[in-house]
């Protein structure tokens, strides 16, 4: 197989693309989800909120605006085919340029601090980004752009089980996180569950499963079945938009699993807003 | 029914408000958020003057995205309130009669909110390209170099908001999840 050669300026452009139009445009299951949402929200308060999303979803498509000001930390999935050489520079210095761009270019909003536990001072250009490289087979890149949002980050959580817990310990901890955060993420929220791995790759895990795309069914029948049963219990919780009362809290769960240690079960619920923002751009 | 308000708020006025009316606010109303609390709280326990005056004044805690040319603001949407909880109630006892943000506030700024009469309005989050249609005067008063996090003074017109805690003790994020939490 043949070397092929990327110029890592492709990445910049396509990285300042991504953070532009992920910000200005919801995607399109996430805009479904909510319309569809309006036909089954009991409150009519909820059903206003619901209507406020979508009409803001179309004025921030229109007007190429944010659709939130929370533009957030830009999060990166990137899986580089083991046959690309990147040329022109180095890779990660071309990904956080990209975001660099595309936040200032793009009149998103810069919200990374630095000495986050003493001066917290604005780095003014919303870098450094979050990046997950992944090698994989092949010569294609494939970059998956996620800004995340501080809100409903905040409300996510990180649980050590004890393997004896097994799926109640995995419920009672996701309906819990959920019950606690109330209106404060922005609901309806998108809940992204991971099972399994190290306390580092859990959250991983349940970062990555938001970006699936709504509606589509997880490939494990045990596990499809364990969002259905989640999703009922959430939205048993009365919650509802905004966290004003209603029966839709949240708009999906989704699971990622991997093996873990036989000492462990850890588990991380990954909470994001209704502006479930991501975005793949290939090269 | 909605109620239109305008600021800054009296008494009267904050008294007249539920949870759970609508309402739209037009006048003025302080951007703030986290650092701006905090300058804010120093400047009053140095006995130093705020920089505009607080009484009757409503705080909206938001943090803009950058505006493109020709507009007023960024989308402007409002964050968690829940932060600015540690600072709220020293506002509440120098003036301040109301907040726009979004989630719960502690039992201590739900004491102070009744203490003081003062009143919490929800604006609905994630909904900053809607609500910035709505701002039409937008001035950093302080701080410039906190970015988004700067005090500015902000001109709304029928800005649409939801009482979310009234001086009485209500909470609708309570009220309202009672109402709709089923047994499953």
């Amino acid at each position: 197989m043949p070397v092929r050669e990327v110029d890592v300026a492709d990445v910049t452009a396509a990285i300042e693309r991504l953070c532009m139009e992920a910000n200005y445009d919801l995607p399109r299951d996430v805009y479904a989800a909510l319309e569809a949402a309006k036909k089954t929200e009991e409150s009519p308060v909820g059903r206003a909120v619901l209507d406020q999303l979508t009409e803001n979803a179309d004025i921030a498509a229109r007007d190429r605006v944010p659709i939130c000001q929370d533009t957030g930390y830009a999060v990166l999935f990137i899986d580089v085919g083991q046959d690309v050489h990147f040329t022109g520079g180095g890779f990660e210095d071309a990904v956080h340029e990209g975001v660099r761009r595309g936040y200032t270019e793009g009149y998103l909003r810069k919200s990374v601090v630095e000495e986050p536990a003493h001066a917290r001072s604005n780095t003014k250009d919303n870098t450094p980004a979050v990046i997950h490289t992944r090698i994989v087979p092949g010569d294609g890149v494939r970059i998956l752009f996620m800004p995340k949002g501080g809100g409903a980050e905040n409300m996510s959580s990180l649980n050590m089980l004890k393997p004896a817990q097994g799926v109640q310990g995995v419920i009672d901890a996701v309906v819990e996180t959920v019950s606690k955060a109330g209106s404060n993420p922005c609901p309806p929220v998108v809940i992204g569950v991971g099972i399994g791995g190290t306390i580092d790759m859990v959250t991983v895990l349940a970062k990555k499963a938001l970006a699936r795309e709504i509606g589509s069914r997880h490939p494990d029948p045990r596990l499809a079945e364990l969002e259905d049963e989640l999703l009922r219990r959430i939205n048993a919780l009365g919650i509802g938009p905004q966290g004003l009362g209603g029966t839709t809290t949240a708009l999906a769960v989704f699971i990622e699993e991997m093996p873990s240690h036989i000492a462990s079960m850890p588990m991380a619920v990954n909470v994001q807003c209704h502006a479930q923002r991501h975005l793949v751009a290939k090269l | 029914m909605t109620k239109k308000i305008t600021t800054p708020l009296t008494d009267e006025v904050v008294r007249d408000l539920r949870i759970g009316d609508e309402v739209l606010i037009s006048g003025v109303v302080y951007q703030a958020r986290d650092a701006a609390h905090k300058r804010m709280v120093a400047l009053i326990e140095q006995g130093e003057p705020l920089p505009f005056d607080i009484q009757g004044a409503v705080i909206y805690y938001m943090g803009p995205s950058p505006a493109k040319p020709g507009n007023v603001i960024g989308s402007a949407g409002p964050t968690t309130s829940g932060r600015m909880d540690a600072y709220a109630p020293l506002l509440m006892e120098k003036g301040l009669k109301g907040m726009i943000g979004k989630g719960l506030r502690t039992d201590a700024v739900k004491q102070a909110m009744v203490d003081t009469t003062a009143v919490y309005f929800a604006a609905t989050g994630g909904a900053g390209a809607l609500l910035a249609q709505r701002i039409t005067g937008n001035e950093v008063i302080a701080w410039p170099e906190l970015g988004a996090e700067a005090l500015a003074r902000l001109e709304v017109v029928d800005f649409p908001a939801i009482v979310v805690g009234d001086c009485r003790g209500g909470d609708l994020y309570e009220v309202g999840r009672k109402e709709y939490a089923r047994q499953v």
